[in-house]
């Protein structure tokens, strides 16, 4: 038990790193995927050309490439990120990539006749977007946000590979100084598992409130229907 | 020049030989994650609640948890334990493992998507419950899931380069090495992520046709 006590400060300063590594790559990573993703079904076919290259690029290659290209390789041609930089570019850059086939999706999704309707009263393509083709939208996209979120905060464990003090590092450098391998591990895992629950919990509230934000919520009960204010 | 060619012919053939482990290391955790995805989601539908609970939160706590330390755990623990694993066994061990989490939700997406009327056939016949899996469900929801078990095929390939953190000399190890040998990453690394492109890409468009095929 003692022990615990004694591996637990670093561990959490570790898991602070990997909270901030997770949430500056998601804050990239979901301008990534907006950006790309609507280029995706955007008239342009140039726009829709980059946005395809984009994503099968990061798709198609390795998490772990990009960041050691990002950090090793592009030194050589006089370009050089901090370490905790290179990690939130290489892995939002990532991330974003899978996002914005989120958003292609749940855009495509979208039925034909909203947007007929929004064509029927004469909506600008902005404001067509904005008002009534995103606010859908972006309800079925949370969900694979929040699975992509979870694998964003698993990916950020790559980060330690490149000198990066995050949760894995330090669970790293305590095995090696104590030796006591178990204890050390099955904390860094735990610690990780209560980061992925919480960030669970967290967007099955977002849902929640996303859906009935346009109407798709839960129905009123019926003592909240009678005490409704007549309009 | 900043791009040395002659240094790229000179690594390109160490660079496959890692191609080649990267692949058998995706083969061999492929087939881990296959079998033990269908004994998870068997498990999952188990009559027994405790047997069901424990599946589930067996499963939920190796996905939410990254790769990486479950492959730290599996090469510098269980030494600690009395079990010694090679750096490529507890490779394909942690890879099979942790992708067996998500082909578990691909096998039971299709064996709920068999329709109740097959199972109601099959108790009128009055099969055995063994047999009604081998002849009757699993035929029926495995074809049906193939392409997504592909893309997970894929993803655990995009995902062998962190075995090179358990001393395997997969091809992102061989890059490093090379790299540090003569303080020219630029090449190998590129040449490196080139060479996954090139595996990837064909293999995710055949995925893809495989799902409009299904789809129809």
């Amino acid at each position: 038990m003692s022990e615990i006590l004694d591996f637990l400060p670093l561990l959490l300063k570790g898991a602070w790193i990997t909270l901030q590594v997770t949430a500056g790559a998601a804050v990239l990573g979901l301008v990534c995927a907006f950006t790309s993703g609507l280029a995706a079904v955007s008239g342009s076919r140039v726009a829709r050309g980059v946005s395809s290259v984009y994503v099968e690029f990061f798709r198609g290659t390795s998490a772990l490439v990009q960041l050691f290209w990002l950090f090793f390789a592009l030194p050589l041609v006089g370009i050089r990120f901090e370490p905790v930089a290179a990690g939130i570019v290489a892995l939002g850059l990532n991330i974003g990539s899978y996002g914005s086939e989120v958003v292609r999706g749940a855009i495509r999704a979208i039925p034909k006749t909203q947007y007929e309707a929004t064509v029927a009263l004469n909506m600008t393509g902005y404001r067509r977007m904005r008002s009534v083709i995103l606010p859908q939208a972006v309800v079925s996209m949370l969900p694979p946000f929040g699975n992509l979120l979870i694998e964003l905060l698993k990916g950020t464990s790559l980060v330690s590979l490149i000198t990066i003090a995050d949760l894995t590092f330090n669970g790293q450098v305590l095995r090696s100084v104590t030796g006591d391998t178990l204890t050390v591990f099955l904390l860094v895992l735990a610690i990780y598992f209560v980061m992925a629950y919480t960030i669970t919990l967290g967007m099955k509230w977002l849902e929640r409130r996303a859906a009935a934000s346009i109407g798709l919520g839960k129905l009123p009960s019926q003592p909240e229907v009678i005490r409704l204010e007549p309009v | 020049m900043i791009w040395d060619w002659d240094y790229t012919w000179d690594i390109l053939p160490d660079l496959l030989r890692g191609l080649v482990v990267t692949v058998q290391a995706t083969l061999v955790g492929s087939v881990v994650a296959m079998v033990l995805g269908l004994v998870f989601a068997l498990l999952r539908r188990s009559r027994a609640t405790p047997v069901r609970v424990v599946t589930g939160a067996v499963v939920e706590f190796i996905r939410s948890t990254p790769l990486l330390v479950q492959l730290y755990f599996l090469f510098f623990v269980l030494p600690s334990l009395g079990i010694t694993l090679s750096g490529f066994l507890a490779g394909v061990i942690g890879l099979g493992v942790h992708y067996a989490t998500y082909t578990s939700e691909v096998y039971r997406a299709g064996i709920e998507g068999v329709p109740r009327g097959q199972w109601e056939a099959a108790t009128a016949l009055n099969l055995p419950t063994s047999r009604v899996w081998r002849s009757v469900i699993l035929p029926q929801a495995i074809p049906r899931v193939l392409p997504a078990l592909g893309n997970y095929v894929i993803a655990m390939f995009k995902e062998t380069p962190l075995l090179s953190a358990i001393t395997v000399l997969e091809m992102l190890a061989v890059a490093k090495g090379l790299g540090s040998q003569t303080f020219r990453y630029l090449e190998p690394l590129t040449l490196v992520g080139l060479l996954f492109l090139l595996v990837s890409l064909p293999a995710s468009l055949t995925v893809r046709r495989l799902e409009r095929r299904y789809a129809r």
